[in-house]
């Protein structure tokens, strides 16, 4: 049974637990997806790292739409055949990147100047042409990019990810901060279900809004006060096991034929995108 | 010879004081009990003896040498001492970070560069040890609040280091499992290695402890054996170290006064 299951929809409380709870299954899920038997699972974490992220420059890189919409595609179907469900991808990914740059593309629809292709009923507003093929692109570039992120996330442990960054001599403290970070965020959000369970333990009946506005705003400043410090305690912990930046794993990286052969794949694929891109 | 040798050590976090002042030595291979009410600097204390924290003034020496930034920026000397010295933290969750039980206990080794062989054995010895062994799949933060101390403090004796240092060890616990616990420390290394234990839980002196430190706002405001230190009524109630409450004898009478809980040396009733 799912974490979030175990609560009912109720009131404001119910609800923030059950949206820690469902936050909390979504930071689990790609630990528990990075173990699984999908394509990009059995290879060498370097691979993915280099590969993917090769993947990413040619897609920043290309200036033909057609050349980021290939390799959209392409992020599609490693992410497919990594079995990344395509709802997981949507919500995670394409929404995410959608509402953010949605937000910065939608105004170059407007102000960018050039031939007008549609005009908003009642407000007067133009779409230009030139406007709407720099939001595409922009759109476009990102949600490959974040389908790209997202499929190396889930099929990479964390911890191997790591290690595969300072392999490529990615400094120290970048990797301690992405470390720390991961971890931050899991505190972050106990330490909230457990702030608003023991708020939830003490209280009766359904809350006005001026008492949630109430408790949200006392809790935010708490919960990171309490985050910060747990966090700091992690950072101690580590570093009284001996840690001192460097990610050392029981598993020995390990190129086989199968990711030599997945590595050239990925350097093909991006230089063919980098070159019809141009 | 001495294992620690702390002088007129002052410990300042923003505006509040921790230790102030304080100057204690430990001998190799004791046992020692640093006893105090919440707030009275055990933690902070710990933290200085393990090198994760530096006084802003005093000195903290270890086998004579001092423990500085400067001295632990030297990889050499800080996985050196990193072998030697472990530390258990109050609360487990701060020492629960990776993905599974069985990486978690082999973190320590790993970090300290351990041969890779060795670190599966001595990991797979230890989680039977600890009676953890089924545990070794799981995410270490949906444990039990027992299973996640004994995977925490297994994480540290892994290391089997020369020296322990122990912040509330039985805290949170059952009383089942607070006893398994104290076994299992006072079996660990046979009874020779050094141990520091930060505790306000005056019933495990007997068992965890040959020498006693009290404090109190930071400063050390008695030394000596348990029983002693528990035979001083007037020090445990200024310390606030017992308190006085309420309660029923069987004659119905109800009063109450100072009162020291469950397995202590003398109880009072």
């Amino acid at each position: 049974m799912s974490l979030a299951g175990r609560h009912r929809q109720g009131g404001f409380l119910e609800r923030t637990i059950e949206g820690l709870c469902q936050a909390m299954e979504r930071a689990m899920y790609a630990e528990d997806s990075a173990a699984g038997g999908g394509l990009l699972q059995q290879l060498d974490a370097r691979v993915k790292v280099a590969g993917l992220f090769a993947l990413i420059l040619a897609t920043v890189l290309a200036t033909r739409m057609w050349v980021i919409a290939g390799i959209f595609a392409v992020a599609v179907v490693l992410a497919a055949a990594s079995r990344i469900p395509i709802g997981i991808l949507a919500s995670r990914a394409w929404l995410g990147a959608l509402a953010f740059t949605g937000a910065i593309a939608v105004p170059a629809l407007f102000l960018t100047p050039g031939v007008p292709v549609y005009r908003v009923p009642g407000l007067n507003w133009v779409v230009t042409a030139p406007g709407l093929t720099t939001a595409s692109y922009l759109l476009l570039r990102v949600e490959t990019a974040a389908t790209l992120a997202l499929t190396l996330v889930f099929t990479t442990p964390w911890m191997h990810e790591l290690k595969a960054l300072r392999v490529f001599r990615v400094p120290v403290v970048f990797v301690v901060i992405l470390g720390m970070t991961s971890r931050y965020i899991l505190l972050l959000l106990e330490t909230a279900q457990e702030m608003f369970e023991s708020r939830k333990s003490r209280g009766v009946g359904a809350l006005d809004g001026t008492d949630r506005r109430r408790i949200a705003a006392a809790s935010a400043g708490v919960l990171l006060s309490r985050t910060f410090q747990l966090s700091g305690d992690v950072y101690l912990a580590m570093q009284a096991r001996g840690f001192r930046g460097e990610v050392y794993l029981l598993d020995e990286f390990n190129m086989r034929r199968l990711d030599w052969a997945a590595l050239a794949g990925f350097a093909a694929l991006a230089a063919a995108g980098v070159w019809a891109g141009r | 010879m001495t294992l620690f040798e702390i002088t007129d050590l002052t410990y300042r976090y923003d505006r509040q004081t921790a230790v102030e002042g304080l100057s204690l030595s430990v001998d190799e291979g004791s046992r020692v009990a640093l006893v105090g009410a919440n707030g009275s600097g055990k933690s902070t204390l710990l933290r200085i003896l393990d090198g994760l924290y530096f006084g802003q003034e005093g000195a903290v020496r270890y086998r004579g040498q001092a423990l500085t930034e400067e001295r632990f920026a030297d990889d050499a000397f800080a996985y050196g001492f990193r072998r030697q010295v472990g530390l258990v933290f109050q609360n487990p969750d701060v020492q629960l970070f990776n993905p599974t039980v069985f990486d978690e206990v082999a973190f320590g080794p790993l970090q300290l560069r351990w041969p890779k062989s060795e670190v599966r054995d001595r990991v797979g010895e230890t989680l039977q040890r600890f009676g953890i062994a089924h545990l070794k799949d799981r995410v270490p933060h949906r444990l039990s609040g027992g299973e996640k101390k004994r995977v925490a403090l297994a994480s540290v004796l892994v290391l089997d280091p020369a020296v322990l240092l122990l912040d509330e060890p039985t805290a949170a616990l059952d009383p089942r499992s607070q006893s398994q616990l104290i076994d299992l420390l006072v079996e660990w290394g046979g009874g020779a290695k050094s141990v520091i234990t930060a505790t306000h839980n005056l019933g495990d002196l007997g068992d965890i402890a040959d020498r006693c430190v009290v404090l109190d706002s930071g400063r050390i405001a008695a030394e000596g054996a348990p029983a002693e230190i528990l035979r001083d009524r007037e020090l445990l109630e200024r310390t606030n170290l017992v308190h006085a409450h309420r309660h029923r004898h069987r004659s119905g009478e109800l009063h109450s006064h100072p009162h020291v809980h469950s397995g202590e040396a003398e109880r009072s009733d």
